[in-house]
C-alpha cells in the first residue's frame, strides 16, 4: 500500500470540508473494496475519509411500507433487521448472501452502490425496488444513478447519505455466484408492487445493472414463472470470460429470474 | 491408552498451529533486516534491451538494486533441471539456461529480471516499480502442442522448435500390432488441466551472510532443506555446504511446490552478501500464482485395444507435456518416469506403448504437484476404462474386474513391478459402501426433483516410497533417494529422534513418536522430532511422493533396531542375564520368564554413567541410520462418487464420496484419513474447479482468487473412508504411503460421475458449470436432431 493520510469524519459537512481539501482524496466506508485495492498498489488515494463514524448515515427506518436505510448500515445490519425483514424481507436475503461474513460485517450499502461494481448485488436491488438515492445534495432515481461499470451519477465530492423505497408487495433475489470469486455472475432481483412489476440484473451485463423490459412485460401480465419462457435474453449485451460466455450467462439470467419469481410467490 | 502403531493419536503440532503459535519463515527476524522486491517481467516473451536502475538507487531506504549481469559475474550458476531425461534416439534432454535474475531475455510473466533490497518491504516495492527496464517483446506461446509447429518463436537456443525431448516407453510395434487385431479399440483425447499450488502459506526465504565467519543462515519454505542446500552449493555456487546451514521451519503446505530452489531464495543468499545486511522475501499471492511451480499440463491422445472377452490388449499414448519456460528441479520426471510407469493402472496389460514430447512454452515453470505424473497416468486409464465400458455395454465395474491384476510380484511392461495388493477387495467394498446396486433408484429419484445424476468410478493405483537409489540413478536422477536417521536416547531415557523427513503438514510430530511408543512402550510425549535444519539433522532427502512413512519410517526403524540392540546388551549386562532373554515393554526391561527388572531410565543412564557397561562398549545410547528402499510402494484403491447436476445451472453436486484404500501398515488412522480428505478435496478441485488460465499473450487471467477457484467446504461432502490392507513386502513396517493417493484417485471418479450423469462423454477438466451446461444442450440438441 502507498502511503496515505487517514481523516475520521465526524459528519457528512466535515467529510466533505476534508475532501474539498485533499489533492485526490476518496470517501471510505467499509472498505471492502477500496482497501484491498490500495493494498495491492492498484489504488493511490492521497487521502482516506472515513464515514464509519458519521452516525446520521447509520440506522434502518420503517413506516408502514416506506423503508429508509441509512448509508453507512452493513450489510449484516440489514440482513438481521427484524422490522425491515417484515416490510421488504428480499433486501434482507440479499445482504445475508454478499460476501462473506468479514465483508458483511465490514462493508456499507451505500459503499456498495457508490462503487457500482457490475458484480455487486446492491445495485440490483435498488433498480428492481426502485429506489431513491438520497446524497448530501439531491435525490436521485436509482434508474438514473447506475451509470455503467463502475460508474455512477455521483460527483466526486457527492456522499450517498441514505436509500429510501417502497417496499413491494412481493419480490425476491436470486444470483448465480461466480464459482471463484463467489461475486454474482448473474443476480437478478424480482418486484411486484405499487409501482409495477421491476427486473433488474446484476453480474451479466457488460455495462453493469440493467433492467429487462421483455421480462417486467411478460411478468406484468402474467406474474409467474412460466411467463418469461419465451423472453429473449440479448447475449450481444452480456459478459463474456473465462468463468462462462455470454450464452450461459444469458441462461442464468432466465433462470435466476424464474427463481426469483418462484422464491417471491 | 496405547499410543503405538494404530493407534488414534492426536497430532502434538496443533497445539502451537491453532493457537497460532507456529513458527513460520516469515516469522524470523533479525536484527537490521531488510527486505526484497523483485522487478519481474509483465511479458510473456521479451528481449531485456537496457536495465535502469539509477533511480531505484537513490530512493529512501534502499540498500541495493541487483540485476542478472551481476548476479553472473560474481559466479552465481544457472538453475538446474536435475533429473537428465534423453530422448528416445539417445541425445540429451535440451535444457535451456536459467538465471536467477534473468539477463538478455525473459520467458514468461513473472520472471525476475532485478531485485531491490530496501529496509521496509514498502520501500522495496516503490523502488523496485521504479526500476526501468526496457523490453523488446516477442510472440509468444503458452500452449504446449502450438509450442512445437514450425516458425513458432524459439524460447530457448537449445531447444529447436521448442521441443525439450522426445521420449518413450515400452514396446512400440508389438503394442500397434496388438491394437490392430483388437476386438474394439476405444479411443480418446484427453487433456489434464494446468493447476496452481495455493499451499496456505506462500513461499518465503530469509538470508543472512555472516561476514566475519563467511557463512550464510538460510530461512526458507522448503519440503527438503538438505536438497536445498546440496543444490545451492553445488549446483548454484553460492556457498559451500558447510557454510550454509538451511532451516525449514514449520511450513504452512508444499503439494510439490516447495520442493524446488527457486531464483528467490538464491538471490536473497547473494543479495545477503552484496549488503551485508539479513535479506527477507515473502511471496505475495500474486507472486506465488505467478512463479510456484504449476501442476499438470499434458495433453494425451489413447488407444486402448480389447479382445473379443473385453481384456485389455494393448494400450498405446502419445503425450504432451507443457514443462513451461524453464526446466524445474525435477519437472523432467514427472511426465516420465512418475507417469508413463503407472499407465498399466490396476491391470493385467501385456503390450503398453507410450511416447512423450516434452516442451518449453512462455508459462510458468511446471514441476511435480500433489501425485505428480501419477495423477495423469490415472485419469488417462480411468477415463478410458469408463468409456471403453459405456461403449462395449458393460459394467464399469465388471469390466475392471475382468482386467485386474490378480497375482504379485507382477511386471507390467512398462518398468513397474506390483508387490501387492487386492484390487478387487477395494472395488467390492467401494461398491458396498457406496450402494452401487441402488444407483438406478437414486438417479429416478433425483429425476423427479429435476436433477441429473450421475455415478463414476476410479480404481486407483501409484508408485511411492520414492525411491531405490540404484534403480532412479539408472534413470537419470542426480540424487539418490533414500532417508536417513538418527535416535538418540537421552540419559533419562527420553528421546530425540532426528529425521530427514520434513513435516509440512503430515503429522510427523505425532506418527514418529509413534514408532518409539510402540517399540519400547514409553508415552509419546518422552518423544521429540527433530526436523528441517541441516546444522542438527546429518542429511535427508526430504518429504515428497509420499514417502515420508515407506522411506523415512524406515530409517527410523533401522536406527531403532540398533538403538534396540545395544540397549539389551547393556541390559543383560546390568542383570547378569542372557542377552536373547531380553524383553523391552511397558518402558521396562525384563529378562523373560523372571522378576529381574530395569526401568527403561536405569537401562539408558547406565549407558550414559558407563559405570558397568560390558568389556568394550562404547558409552552412550544414541544411533543412525540410512535406508534406502529396495523397491517402489504401490499404495491402490477404488473411489467412487455420486454426483447431482441441475441442468438449468450446470452445477455439479458431490452428493457421496467413496474411498477405499490400500495403504498397507497404518501408524495412525486419523492422519491418514485427514490425508485422505485433503487429497480428494484437491483432486476435486483439479476436476471441478482449479485451472491455471493463460490469455494470448501469456498472461496469466488466473493471477488472484477472484478468479482461481480454490475448492471450499460447500463444494465438497462427506467422504466415506476406509481400508482394504495388504501389507507392503518392501519395508520392515509394510507401509505404502497415503499422502497422494486422495489427488490421484478422485479426478477421474468424478468425471466418469458427471459424464454418466449427463450422457456426453466430451467433458474437460475443470468441469466448471458453463462447461457442464454448454455439455448439456449438445447433448439436448444432438438429441432432438435424432
Amino acid at each position: 500500500m502507498y502511503n496515505t493520510n487517514y481523516h475520521r469524519a465526524s459528519s457528512v459537512k466535515d467529510a466533505v470540508a476534508t475532501m474539498g481539501k485533499s489533492d485526490d482524496g476518496k470517501f471510505v466506508s467499509g472498505g471492502q473494496t477500496l482497501i484491498p485495492t490500495m493494498k495491492q498498489r492498484l489504488a493511490a488515494p492521497s487521502d482516506l475519509i472515513d464515514l464509519r463514524h458519521v452516525d446520521s448515515m447509520k440506522g434502518i427506518a420503517v413506516k408502514g411500507n416506506q423503508v429508509t436505510i441509512g448509508a453507512g448500515t452493513t450489510h449484516a445490519e440489514v440482513n438481521a433487521s427484524k422490522e425491515l425483514r417484515k416490510a421488504c424481507p428480499s433486501i434482507c436475503d440479499l445482504a445475508g448472501h454478499i460476501g462473506d461474513p468479514h465483508v458483511r460485517n465490514m462493508g456499507t450499502i451505500g459503499g456498495s452502490i457508490a462503487n457500482n461494481d457490475p458484480a455487486a448485488d446492491y445495485p440490483a436491488a435498488m433498480m428492481a425496488l426502485g429506489a431513491q438515492i438520497v446524497t448530501d445534495k439531491r435525490t436521485i432515481d436509482a434508474d438514473d444513478f447506475f451509470t455503467g461499470m463502475f460508474d455512477t451519477a455521483l460527483e466526486e465530492d457527492e456522499i450517498i447519505t441514505s436509500v429510501t423505497f417502497t417496499a413491494p408487495a412481493k419480490g425476491a433475489y436470486s444470483k448465480f455466484p461466480n464459482p471463484a470469486s463467489r461475486y454474482a455472475m448473474a443476480g437478478v432481483f424480482v418486484s411486484q408492487g405499487d409501482s409495477g412489476v421491476r427486473v433488474a440484473v446484476t453480474g451479466a451485463g457488460s455495462d453493469g445493472v440493467f433492467r429487462h423490459g421483455e421480462m417486467e412485460a411478460a411478468l406484468a401480465s402474467n406474474w409467474d414463472s412460466s411467463a418469461i419462457a419465451e423472453c429473449n435474453i440479448d447475449a450481444d449485451d452480456l459478459l463474456s470470460d473465462l468463468h462462462g460466455d455470454n450464452s450461459y450467462r444469458a441462461n442464468l439470467v432466465k433462470v435466476m429470474a424464474k427463481r426469483a419469481v418462484e422464491a417471491a410467490g | 491408552m496405547s499410543e503405538g502403531i494404530g493407534a488414534r493419536v492426536l497430532r502434538k503440532e496443533d497445539k502451537r498451529f491453532i493457537t497460532g503459535n507456529g513458527k513460520y519463515t516469515d516469522d524470523v527476524t533479525n536484527h537490521g533486516q531488510c527486505y526484497a522486491a523483485f522487478v519481474r517481467s509483465p511479458h510473456a516473451h521479451a528481449n531485456v534491451k537496457s536495465i535502469d536502475k539509477s533511480t531505484a538507487e537513490k530512493m529512501m531506504g534502499v540498500e541495493g538494486v541487483f540485476d542478472g549481469h551481476q548476479l553472473t559475474a560474481d559466479g552465481i550458476g544457472n538453475i538446474i533441471c536435475g533429473w537428465a531425461v534423453n530422448s528416445k534416439d539417445g541425445s540429451p534432454m535440451n535444457m535451456g539456461a536459467w538465471s536467477a535474475l534473468a539477463t538478455n531475455k525473459v520467458r514468461y510473466v513473472g520472471d525476475a529480471v532485478a531485485v531491490v533490497i530496501a529496509d521496509s518491504p514498502s520501500n522495496a516495492k516503490s523502488a523496485a516499480e521504479a526500476v526501468g527496464v526496457e523490453y523488446e517483446v516477442l510472440s509468444s506461446v503458452t500452449n504446449a502442442a502450438k509450442a512445437l509447429e514450425n516458425g513458432v518463436e524459439q524460447i530457448h537456443p537449445e531447444a529447436p522448435n521448442n521441443l525439450i525431448f522426445d521420449w518413450e516407453i515400452g514396446e512400440k510395434d508389438p503394442t500397434e500390432v496388438a491394437i490392430a487385431g483388437a476386438a474394439h479399440v476405444t479411443e480418446m483425447t484427453i487433456t489434464n488441466n494446468r493447476v496452481s499450488p495455493n499451499p496456505m502459506e506462500p513461499r518465503s526465504a530469509v538470508a543472512t551472510f555472516d561476514a566475519s565467519e563467511d557463512h550464510y543462515t538460510l530461512y526458507t519454505t522448503s519440503q527438503n532443506p538438505h536438497v536445498a542446500r546440496l543444490v545451492l552449493s553445488a549446483f548454484y555456487q553460492v556457498a559451500p555446504e558447510h557454510k550454509l546451514r538451511v532451516i525449514a521451519p514449520d511450513v504452512g503446505g508444499g503439494f510439490g511446490a516447495k520442493i524446488y530452489i527457486y531464483p528467490e531464495e538464491i538471490v536473497c543468499l547473494w543479495a545477503s552478501m552484496k549488503t551485508k545486511r539479513s535479506v527477507k522475501w515473502t511471496a505475495d499471492r500474486t507472486e506465488a500464482f505467478l512463479t510456484d511451480a504449476h501442476g499438470r499440463d499434458h495433453v494425451s491422445t489413447a488407444r486402448m485395444g480389447f479382445d473379443a472377452n473385453n481384456k485389455i490388449v494393448g494400450f498405446a499414448v502419445d503425450t504432451i507435456a507443457n514443462l513451461g519456460a524453464y526446466m524445474s528441479l525435477f519437472s523432467s520426471s514427472v511426465p516420465t518416469y512418475l507417469y508413463a510407469t503407472l499407465l498399466s493402472g490396476q491391470y493385467n496389460i501385456e503390450n503398453i506403448h507410450c511416447n512423450v514430447r516434452t516442451v518449453y512454452t512462455n508459462t510458468t515453470p511446471v514441476d511435480a504437484y500433489r501425485g505428480a505424473g501419477r495423477p495423469e497416468a490415472c485419469f488417462l486409464i480411468e477415463r478410458m476404462m469408463e468409456t471403453a465400458a459405456r461403449e462395449l455395454g458393460v459394467d464399469p465395474a465388471e469390466l475392471r474386474r475382468a482386467n485386474f491384476v490378480c497375482e504379485f510380484p507382477h511386471q507390467t511392461p512398462v518398468i513397474m513391478a506390483y508387490d501387492s495388493g487386492d484390487f478387487e477387495a477395494n472395488l467390492e467394498a467401494s461398491m458396498k459402501a457406496s450402494d452401487y446396486k441402488g444407483f438406478e433408484t437414486r438417479r429416478a429419484e433425483a429425476a423427479s426433483r429435476g436433477k441429473l445424476r450421475g455415478i463414476g468410478m476410479s480404481s486407483y493405483i501409484e508408485a511411492c516410497g520414492i525411491a531405490p537409489s540404484a534403480a532412479v540413478g539408472s534413470l537419470g536422477a542426480g540424487v539418490g533417494l533414500w532417508e536417513s536417521a538418527e535416535v538418540r536416547v537421552n540419559p533419562v531415557g527420553t528421546l530425540e529422534v532426528l529425521t530427514g523427513s520434513h513435516s509440512h503438514g503430515q503429522g510427523h510430530e505425532t506418527t514418529f513418536a509413534q514408532l518409539i511408543s510402540d517399540r519400547f512402550g514409553l508415552p509419546s510425549d518422552n518423544v521429540q522430532i527433530v526436523h528441517g535444519d541441516t546444522d542438527k539433522v546429518q542429511f535427508g532427502m526430504g518429504t515428497y511422493g509420499s514417502r515420508s512413512g515407506a522411506v523415512g519410517m524406515s530409517a527410523i526403524v533401522k536406527a531403532l533396531d540398533k538403538v534396540e540392540a545395544k540397549a539389551k546388551k547393556i541390559a543383560a549386562h546390568m542383570l547378569e542375564a542372557d542377552e536373547g532373554d531380553i524383553v523391552i515393554e511397558n518402558g521396562e526391561v525384563k529378562v523373560a520368564g523372571t522378576d529381574k527388572t530395569l526401568g527403561w531410565h536405569e537401562v539408558c543412564l547406565g549407558a550414559y554413567t558407563a559405570h558397568n557397561l560390558p568389556e568394550g562398549m562404547e558409552p552412550g545410547l544414541k544411533e543412525g541410520a540410512f535406508y534406502d528402499p529396495s523397491n517402489f510402494t504401490f499404495p491402490a484403491g477404488c473411489y467412487i462418487c455420486e454426483v447431482e447436476i441441475d441442468p438449468d445451472t450446470g452445477t455439479v453436486e458431490i452428493v457421496q464420496f467413496v474411498a477405499s484404500d490400500d495403504f498397507g501398515t497404518i501408524i495412525n488412522p486419523m492422519i491418514v484419513e485427514g490425508q485422505v480428505h485433503g487429497g480428494i478435496a484437491q483432486g476435486v478441485g483439479q476436476a471441478l474447479l482449479e485451472e491455471a488460465v493463460y490469455d494470448d499473450n501469456g498472461q496469466l487471467l488466473t493471477g488472484s482468487y477472484m478468479d482461481y477457484t480454490m475448492p471450499r467446504a460447500d463444494n465438497l461432502p462427506s467422504y466415506t473412508v476406509s481400508h482394504e490392507t495388504t501389507i507392503c513386502p518392501g519395508n520392515p513396517l509394510g507401509i505404502k504411503g497415503c499422502g497422494e493417493a486422495g489427488a490421484i484417485g478422485s479426478p477421474p471418479a468424478v468425471i466418469n460421475a458427471i459424464t454418466n450423469a449427463i450422457g456426453n462423454n466430451d467433458i474437460s477438466m475443470p468441469a466448471t458449470p458453463s462447461k457442464v451446461w454448454a455439455a448439456i444442450q449438445a447433448t439436448q440438441s444432438k438429441q432432438a436432431a435424432e
